[in-house]
Parts: structure tokens; sequence; C-alpha cells
């Protein structure tokens, strides 16, 4: 069982804050979360106890300093059950992804090589290989989604053959929030040899990963998405990939010897792709996210996340003024409409009492084709989130139509 | 005029009519338009506005687009009011217009049904909503006024 009373206490995000003058409920987790005190603290530690730069000095203080660097690299592994070797820090998701598709894509890519995507991809996971594509002459193709918007294997099964060379999705959509079956796809990817880069923004900060479970070559993800602080993320990578593959970046950190010929001796993975001096206070503070996660436990957090996702649809499948468009939705993302009203109008109306969700055209191919919208509110929950929030939700979601939705105005 | 500004039920109404019943709302294949393409990477709204200018004369204007009942309804409420206009009668309007969602002191009478949005601003991030339209019709006299000199 989840403490929802100790946990809700240990966000200062949480306690006594207002929005419109009402009290602030948090919907909008899937584009950044809120902060324990514990991260917070890590952070601040680093300023005021241990400021100095990692990997250079000679004194004690640097000394300590790498051991927290260190131990926060370890950390970053076993959340993921990875080998400390295989975590890369970056600034997030879209710079490994980015990483991914210009250090190890434009590479190795040949003309007429086949990169499998789908059209319901965040554009951090997308665009990058649009342009690697279109450097190395390769090919962008897309794997149909189901009439839902899902990704089946069957589907991923029939656009294989010898030159698909890397598969990229989300394990969990940030617009509609299905799972994607990840294992299946590596499994399959691994006959024809090719490699499946994983965009975990929206499934590692709820779900339980392990890398080597699902067997995929690459997983992106960012800190802020769980807890941790903006600006700093991991990408995994299987290491004879990261050893194969070049940096984005040269420079300080990155190298172990140089000289004026041109030669260049790179050091070994992950610190090959961290040149410059790192986000310190933000690796620090994202060590700190994964100890208060794992506290509590990714299990506890799944289920918990599940029985309130159940609650909410529940709850507004039985408005007959919302309509929604993933009510079997993996993760705890509801995508929805207020009959008849604009989504942009709708997200004003929450927010005039207090609610914070996102409208927008979060995937526009998507909307049009799948659920024949331009656009659309998306509520996403985390595990600080809690009943009695959904229920006051629910009630003003009960409330909504055109004409309560311009009331905020006057 | 100044009496209905108390009266939100009217002011509701008025956005709410021109949402549902937007005027001017198709675009012109015809020659002699000026077209602005006005899309915000902060809103969805992402409409196109077009305007006939003759002579210092507004006898035109149109729009079209996916957008909130913000914009359109305060893009519909600017068509209507700017059309027949002489390019300085409407940049006095559009003055009067940015003035009032500011909270500055303005012209109610010139301003006619926009006054509806003369509270916008207690939705701070929907201002841009309720000034995307006006702003396009201000960039295409100011470009006109431009190409003129």
């Amino acid at each position: 069982m989840i403490d929802i009373t100790g946990i809700r206490r240990s966000f200062p995000m949480l306690n006594h804050k207002q929005m419109q003058s009402h009290d602030l409920i948090y919907f909008d987790n899937g584009a950044t979360t809120f902060k324990p005190q514990t991260v917070i603290d890590a952070i601040t530690r680093y300023y005021t106890d241990l400021s100095c730069n990692a990997h250079r000095g000679d004194y004690e203080l640097a000394y300590r300093l790498d051991q927290a660097f260190e131990e926060a690299r370890a950390c970053a592994a076993a959340f993921i059950h990875a080998s400390e070797r295989e975590i890369v820090f970056t600034s997030g998701a879209s710079e490994g992804l980015n990483l991914v598709a210009q250090g190890y894509g434009r590479k190795f890519l040949r003309e007429g090589d086949i990169v499998l995507s789908t059209e319901a991809e965040h554009a951090s996971c997308i665009l990058p290989w649009m342009r690697a594509c279109e450097e190395t002459g390769a090919v962008l193709e897309y794997i149909p989604l189901d009439e839902r918007g899902r990704v089946g294997i069957e589907a991923v099964a029939e656009m294989m053959n010898k030159n698909v060379k890397v598969i990229v999705l989300a394990q969990i959509s940030n617009v509609l929030g299905y799972e994607a079956p990840i294992s299946e796809i590596c499994a399959l990817a691994h006959q024809y040899g090719a490699v499946v880069v994983v965009d975990g923004a929206q499934s590692v900060p709820h779900l339980p990963i392990d890398v080597t479970e699902h067997d995929c070559d690459f997983l992106a993800f960012s800190a802020h998405k769980m807890c941790g602080p903006t600006g700093i993320g991991v990408l995994y990578g299987k290491y004879a990939l990261l050893d194969a593959m070049d940096p984005l970046y040269l420079g300080g950190g990155s190298n172990a010897r140089f000289d004026m010929c041109g030669n260049i001796l790179l050091k070994q993975p992950p610190y090959k792709f961290e040149s410059g001096t790192a986000n310190i206070a933000g690796i620090l503070g994202m060590k700190a996210a994964f100890d208060y996660l794992s506290q509590i436990g990714m299990e506890q957090i799944h289920a918990y996340e599940q029985q309130l996702h159940r609650q909410l649809v529940d709850g507004l499948q039985r408005l007959s003024n919302i309509h929604i468009y993933n009510a079997d939705a993996d993760g705890a993302i509801v995508t929805f409409n207020v009959k008849d009203v604009f989504a942009q109008d709708a997200a004003t109306y929450f927010s005039a009492h207090g609610v914070a969700v996102r409208s927008g055209q979060h995937c526009a191919k998507l909307l049009s084709e799948k659920l024949n919208t331009s656009a659309t509110v998306r509520a996403s929950l985390y595990f600080y989130n809690d009943t009695q929030e959904i229920e006051r939700f629910l009630a003003l979601a009960a409330e909504a139509d055109m004409k309560t939705c311009l009331d905020v105005y006057f | 005029m100044s009496e209905l500004i108390h009266d939100p039920m009217v002011l509701r109404q008025i956005i709410m009519d021109h949402y549902e019943y937007p005027r001017n709302h198709e675009l012109s294949e015809e020659e002699g338009y000026v077209s602005k393409h006005m899309a915000s990477a902060s809103c969805i709204d992402d409409i196109y506005v077009q305007a006939k200018l003759k002579d210092n004369v507004i006898e035109d204007i149109r729009f079209d687009g996916v957008a909130c009942t913000i914009s359109t309804a305060s893009t519909s409420i600017m068509s209507e009011l700017l059309q027949g206009k002489t390019t300085s009668e409407a940049k006095k309007i559009i003055a009067a217009y940015y003035a009032m969602i500011n909270n500055e002191p303005y012209d109610d009478e010139v301003l006619q049904e926009a006054i509806a949005f003369h509270t916008v601003g207690k939705q701070a991030n929907r201002i841009k909503c309720a000034t995307i339209g006006w702003e396009a019709m201000k960039q295409i006299i100011e470009d006109g006024e431009a190409h003129e000199q």
C-alpha cells in the first residue's frame, strides 16, 4: 500500500499551492513532475557542500564529489537493470534520442536502409531520424497503427525485411498512453539484425523497467518527468553499440589524449559522450529521485496509478458531456474533449478552477486520422495525485460546457 | 454600450454567437487579397487572415483556420468592425482594442461588440488568442503602408 499522505507531504508543490484562488490540482505530469524535498535538498547540497568540478581535482573535496557522481550512475544503472558503463548522462530524453540518431544512425545507415517508426511519436523521437535518413539516403517508414492508435507486433512483423536497420518508438505513447510490445519488437528486430531505440520518457517514470529483459538496444529518458531536476537524463545503450558510435560533441572530459596533428584518442563509453562540465547538480538531484522512487517501489507506483486511472476513466465515462479517446490506455493518461468545446477553451476552464491540464494537437496526423478531432485535452497522473483530486476534477468536468467555459473570462 | 460592459451574460452571448456563426469565415480565391498566416508556438491557434485594401480603404476581411473560441470570435468581430474603414480609422480602432486588452484607458464607442473581450486578461494565458486576428490585420495594414512608401 502506498502512503499517499506521507508522499504528498514530501512535495512542497503539493502543500497549500493555489492557482486562480483554488487549491492546485496538477494533472500535467506527462509534461513534467513535481520534486520531493529530498531532490531539492540534493541539488542544494551540491552547491552548499560539494561545490567543485567532477573528474578533475586532486584534492579531497573533488574525490568526494567524484564518488557521489559515480554513485549516481550506479543508481541509474540499478534503476533499469543495466551496468554502469552503459549509462550516459544527457540533458534529457531529447538529447539521448538525438545522440543515437546522429552518433549511431548517421554513422551506420546507408542508402536504401530502412528506419521504422510510427505516426504517434513525439517530435524528439522522430525528427532526429528524419534528418539522419535525409543525410544518409535511408528511408523512414511508418508501422501502421490499429484503429485505436496502438502499435501491434503483427503490424511490425509485416514491415520487417533485411533492409530494416533501426526501429525507433516510444514504449508508452505521450498522446494516448498505449504501451508498445517492446520485448516482442526487440526479439523480432534482432532476428533481422536491426537495433531498437526506445523513447522511455513516458514509461520509465511509471513502470518497473528491466533493459535486459526487454533486450532493447537503446533507451532514453528524462529525470524531470520522474521527480528529478530539469536538464538531466539518461541514455542507456548496449556497451558494444555505445563503443561503436560517435559522440555528438568533442571536448574536455571525453578525450583521453590528443595532439596537434589531429590524432584524438577518445575515452571509453560512457565518458566519451560526456564532454564539458556536466550538469552535476542535476545528476545528484536525479540520484535522489531514483532513491525516492525506489523506496516507494515502482511496482507499487504502477499499481496505484492504475487504480487512480480507473477511477478517472470510470468517472468521465459516466459524463455525457465528455468524450474519451483512450479509455483503455495502459499509462495513466486520459485524452478527452468536452463535447462541442474546443480543447484550449476546456483547458482554460479547468485552469480557472485550479486544475492544470494540457490542451494541444499532441500529434496532428494521429488526431485527424484516428480520432477525428483537431485538438484534445490531456490529463496525465502521477503517484502523488489522490482520489480526492480526481473527485474534484470529475465534479468540474460534469459542469463543463460552452457556457461555463466562457464564464471564466467574466 | 457602456452599460453592456457590466452584463457578462450579454458579452458571453456575443462571443458564443461569433464562435458558432463566425462572419467572413472563408478565404477568397480572388485577386487583390493580402494574406497573413498566424501560428503561435505556444497555443493551438493556426489561422489565415486575408484583407483587400484599395485606396487606403479596407474593402474586405476574411479568415479561416483551426482556432479556439476566443480567437475565432475576436477575429470574426474584428473582420466585421474594420470592414469598410479607412486604414487610419482601422488603426485607431486596433489601438483602442489593444488598450482595452492591456487595461489602459480606451474609447469603448469605437469597439462596439469587441468590448466582449474587455476582461480576457483574467485568463492571462489567453490574451494571445484574443489578439491573434487583430495582430494579423495590424501587420497587413503596416505592410501595406510600408509598400507604398
